[in-house]
């Protein structure tokens, strides 16, 4: 028996507005996501992988953003129906969000301890049993508990002496352990579905490891399902169990990460991994990627990768290739792999 | 070609009212050299102090201690006019292709600026400046109508590109790639690669590649120095360095790397 | 791309190459921000109307006798009348002639106040922000010093040893409108001292006044043309109150402030004598803020309210 996904993007179209027009940068963007997963949602600059991210927790501000269509269903509720209020209860309690900047993401004004404890009491209220006392409690009392979680919280991420530490300022802490603090925060109001914006981008290797770690042990210990978005093939390598390759809004290769990395099927992702300079490979045999990422305003017609892609076909100009199952949930977008199916 | 003695950098705080003034030391005893047309890495993290030993290669500081030789003279001996000429001979491309040009000036005007500052040595007339920067476009991947654009109208990698133009204008014999490609994509970080390689081949040109990112490292570079808190920890041929790691940090930052699964 | 043969300029390399140049695009893209703003319409609607006045002033006047000085005395204080729009003044003087042709004389002098501000002020933080060290201190308690005295106190005080006169008064203003620049490109030339492209001037071997004058100052212009259309307005005022304290251009120079002092004598029966002068001075000052307000909005649209 399967159990139904915690989140379910479909078909989702986003749109933006600017001075030169309406770019269409999410362009049906399919993702399910079950508990205990943790998706890699990987692709390059202006891919739309983070304004995926943001729409789910519904942060992309609109206008100029404007959604054309599609479904985010996060347990069964269409996250883009809820109006800001049922929103805002379900952001940081159900679902929690890393971003890339330790630094900025932090107010360096207050302790980290008051801005744990300004959490959890937030969580505290929407739900009862973050605390484990009463909604009702002594102000005192709500207190004493929120700061004993974020205590334990800190503890959990790694960082030690957590009771002594907490009274800290962001500023005392280095790089990793201020993204600690920004995953205690994000953990705190144990949310289902955790998602994470680069969150090691800024920080050197060995701390990056740390990190991926640590969210791989919060996974596991809290049944979640991440989304963990990254331009970094390896570090999908490392921390996913899923993979989601996007290109110019749309997702071209997905399925678990396994599949996606040891058989990549999309022309994009075979492009991607083979710009990578894996240990092997001799100087001057790196392989990039001619051209540049099209400009949404005025999207090729058909595939997007077409114009960049080696073995693109007229057809492939025709319509936007569906995707195609290859088996075991590993899917891709090209109508090279379902030549037959797409005729038809 | 260029060596590295003993160097040490120290920088002083400010001395407070209230504090003893305090000296952090952000080079220690740095010892290196550089052969003609090798590909030199220097890898280390965020305030290793790969950033200082560019500024001290390029002489915008001047060492604590030791000294800095370049094709055997050594920098802090050298007259006002031979540091000029030196200079020329010595480029840099730096990290962020953002930051680094310089917004108001025409890809012309940025490529062609080196030639300027270095007329006496070079000695180009305006015309065969623009002559020269057209070709040195062509030499990185970009077109001649180019010259009359602004960075701003160009994506990262062609920047980049820009950038490398620029440094390549004087001629130069070493060049410092200082992560190079770390604010690109991967797809646009290989052609890149691909392209400084390239241009080592045809001109002969000496790189000291300064980079956080080991995989990079590994496939652009000869010989690598893991520097780790002012210090070079481990050197040897790029090869030897990822298969038998001697030193325990260079073990753990090799382990820690993000790196595709043998496929 | 292959090793022996010259790389060919790839596709990527060809793709930009866009329709229409992108110069031109930024222009419309600031010409499109700007339009958003009805604010800064009026305000470039305004100035633009202003400007028109000031350099076609002796030409459209109803009667440019009066702005030399001839007066009428059968023709005392008229009310506002088809013949006289804005009434005549205590001289029997069109005021609608004298605040056209005070147009002129209070745009020069603001305008004139301000460039010489700027330009001082441009130089003194250029110099103080690139040299830092003593020099610096030197030059910004020097400013701090003039920023102790009220600026139209020490206008005034200037003013009145130099002796009356357009061109005494816009130094005396100017003398103590530098300040504000100096400290506004201090602050700037440091920070753009820090960017990435001066050190690879300076890695280039670029002397100190190339890394100035091509480098640090081209890129530190847009906020200064900002703070010099937000200047003009207050500029014009000030040139307007010495005006009107008598320490200004005297008549029969036709000024706004002037203007304005005489007739206050003949509140409130002969309103109109006042009252166009201070709308002048009014939409002057209005259209120059909104205009400087627009142009901050397009060329730093981070620093909208």
């Amino acid at each position: 028996m399967i159990e139904p996904p915690l989140l379910d993007i479909r078909d989702l179209h986003l749109s933006m507005t600017s001075f030169d027009g309406e770019a269409h940068v999410l362009a049906g963007v399919n993702l399910s996501v079950r508990r205990n997963e943790v998706w890699g949602v990987v692709g390059e600059t202006g891919c739309g992988k983070s304004l995926t991210g943001l729409s789910i927790s519904r942060l992309v501000p609109s206008p100029p953003a404007r959604y054309l269509g599609g479904r985010i269903l996060f347990d069964g509720r269409d996250l883009l129906a809820l109006d800001e209020a049922g929103m805002r209860s379900l952001r940081g309690h159900r679902i929690g969000m890393i971003f890339q900047d330790p630094t900025t993401n932090l107010n360096p004004a207050f302790r980290i301890g008051e801005q744990l404890v300004d959490v959890a009491l937030a969580a505290h209220r929407r739900n009862p049993d973050i605390l484990g006392i009463a909604a009702r409690a002594g102000w005192r009392a709500r207190r004493r508990a929120a700061r004993d979680l974020a205590v334990r919280t800190l503890a959990e991420v790694g960082i030690t002496d957590a009771a002594e530490r907490i009274d800290a300022y962001p500023h005392e802490f280095s790089g990793g352990m201020r993204q600690r603090v920004l995953i205690a925060m994000a953990l705190i109001g144990r949310p289902d579905l955790l998602i994470a914006d680069e969150p090691t981008t800024a920080l050197d290797v060995a701390v990056q490891s740390q990190i991926l770690a640590l969210l791989a042990g919060m996974v596991k210990d809290h049944a979640m399902g991440v989304i963990l978005i990254t331009h970094n093939l390896g570090v999908v390598a490392k921390a996913c169990s899923h993979a989601a390759v996007m290109y110019a809004g749309t997702i071209v290769e997905s399925g678990p990460v396994v599949d996606v990395l040891r058989k990549p099927s999309h022309p994009y992702t075979r492009a991607l991994m083979a710009s990578i300079p894996a240990s092997g490979i001799r100087r001057g045999e790196l392989k990039g990627l001619p051209g540049q990422v099209p400009n949404l305003i005025r999207p090729p017609h058909g595939c997007r990768f077409a114009p960049r892609c080696a073995q693109a076909a007229e057809a492939c100009q025709a319509q936007p290739p569906r995707p195609v199952d290859l088996g075991g949930g590993h899917m891709a977008a090209c109508l090279k792999l379902a030549p037959a199916a797409e005729a038809a | 070609m260029l060596v590295l003695e003993r160097v040490s950098k120290e920088f002083h705080g400010r001395r407070s009212l209230f504090s003893a003034r305090r000296t952090v030391s952000a080079l220690r005893d740095v010892s290196l050299a550089v052969d003609h047309g090798e590909t030199f890495g220097v890898v280390g993290e965020s305030g290793s102090g790969k950033t200082t030993l560019t500024r001290l290669i390029l002489r915008l500081d001047i060492p604590t201690s030791g000294r800095i030789l370049f094709e055997g003279d050594d920098m802090a001996r050298l007259s006002a006019a031979a540091m000029r000429r030196l200079r020329a001979r010595i480029q840099i491309v730096f990290q962020d292709p953002y930051a680094s040009l310089n917004p108001r000036m025409t890809v012309h005007d940025i490529v062609t600026e080196p030639m300027l500052i270095h007329r006496a040595t070079l000695g180009l007339d305006q015309r065969s400046r623009t002559a020269r920067a057209a070709e040195l476009l062509a030499m990185v991947g970009l077109a001649e109508q180019h010259l009359h654009r602004y960075p701003h109208e160009f994506s990262g990698g062609q920047r980049q590109r820009i950038g490398i133009a620029r440094a390549l204008a004087t001629g130069p014999a070493l060049l410092l790639l200082d992560e190079p490609t770390s604010a690109l994509d991967v797809s646009v970080q290989a052609q890149v690669l691909n392209l400084l390689h390239g241009l080592q081949q045809r001109l002969g040109l000496t790189y000291v590649f300064i980079s956080h990112d080991l995989s990079v490292v590994r496939y652009i570079c000869d010989r690598i120095a893991v520097i780790n808190g002012g210090e070079i920890v481990e050197t040897g041929p790029a090869q030897d360095v990822f298969r038998n790691p001697a030193n325990a940090y260079t073990r753990m930052l090799i382990a820690a790397m993000p790196d595709l699964p043998a496929l | 791309m292959s090793l022996t043969a010259p790389p060919l300029p790839d596709k990527s390399a060809q793709a930009i190459a866009a329709p229409m140049s992108a110069s031109r695009q930024a222009w419309r893209r600031g010409l499109y921000r700007f339009s958003q703003s009805t604010l800064s319409i009026i305000g470039l609607i305004l100035v633009l109307g202003l400007l028109l006045i000031a350099v076609t002033g002796p030409w459209i006047v109803p009667f440019p006798e009066h702005v030399t000085g001839s007066i009428a005395t059968a023709n005392r204080f008229r009310p506002p009348s088809a013949a006289h729009p804005f009434g005549t003044n205590e001289l029997g003087q069109d005021v609608l002639t004298l605040v056209l042709a005070g147009t002129r004389v209070s745009l020069f002098a603001g305008l004139a106040v301000v460039l010489a501000g700027a330009f001082v002020g441009t130089v003194i933080g250029a110099v103080a922000g690139y040299a830092g060290g003593w020099v610096d201190e030197v030059l910004m308690r020097l400013s701090d010093l003039k920023l102790t005295v009220p600026g139209l106190i020490f206008a005034m005080a200037i003013a009145a040893a130099l002796g009356p006169g357009l061109v005494n008064m816009v130094i005396a203003i100017a003398a103590g409108w530098w300040p504000g620049y100096a400290r506004l490109v201090r602050g700037e030339v440091m920070s753009k001292k820090e960017e990435m492209f001066v050190t690879a001037a300076r890695a280039l071997g670029a002397s100190p006044g190339r890394i100035l004058f091509r480098h640090i100052l081209p890129n530190v212009m847009t906020p200064i043309i900002v703070k010099m259309s937000l200047d003009m307005g207050f500029a014009i005022l000030t040139v307007a109150s010495l005006g009107f304290i008598g320490i200004g251009v005297k008549p029969p120079t036709p000024e706004w402030g002037a203007l304005l002092s005489v007739s206050r004598n003949y509140m409130p029966d002969f309103w109109w004598t006042a009252i166009f002068p201070g709308l002048a001075i009014f939409i002057a000052v209005f259209g120059f803020n909104l205009l400087g307000d627009g142009l901050r909005d397009v060329f730093d649209p981070k620093a909208r309210r």
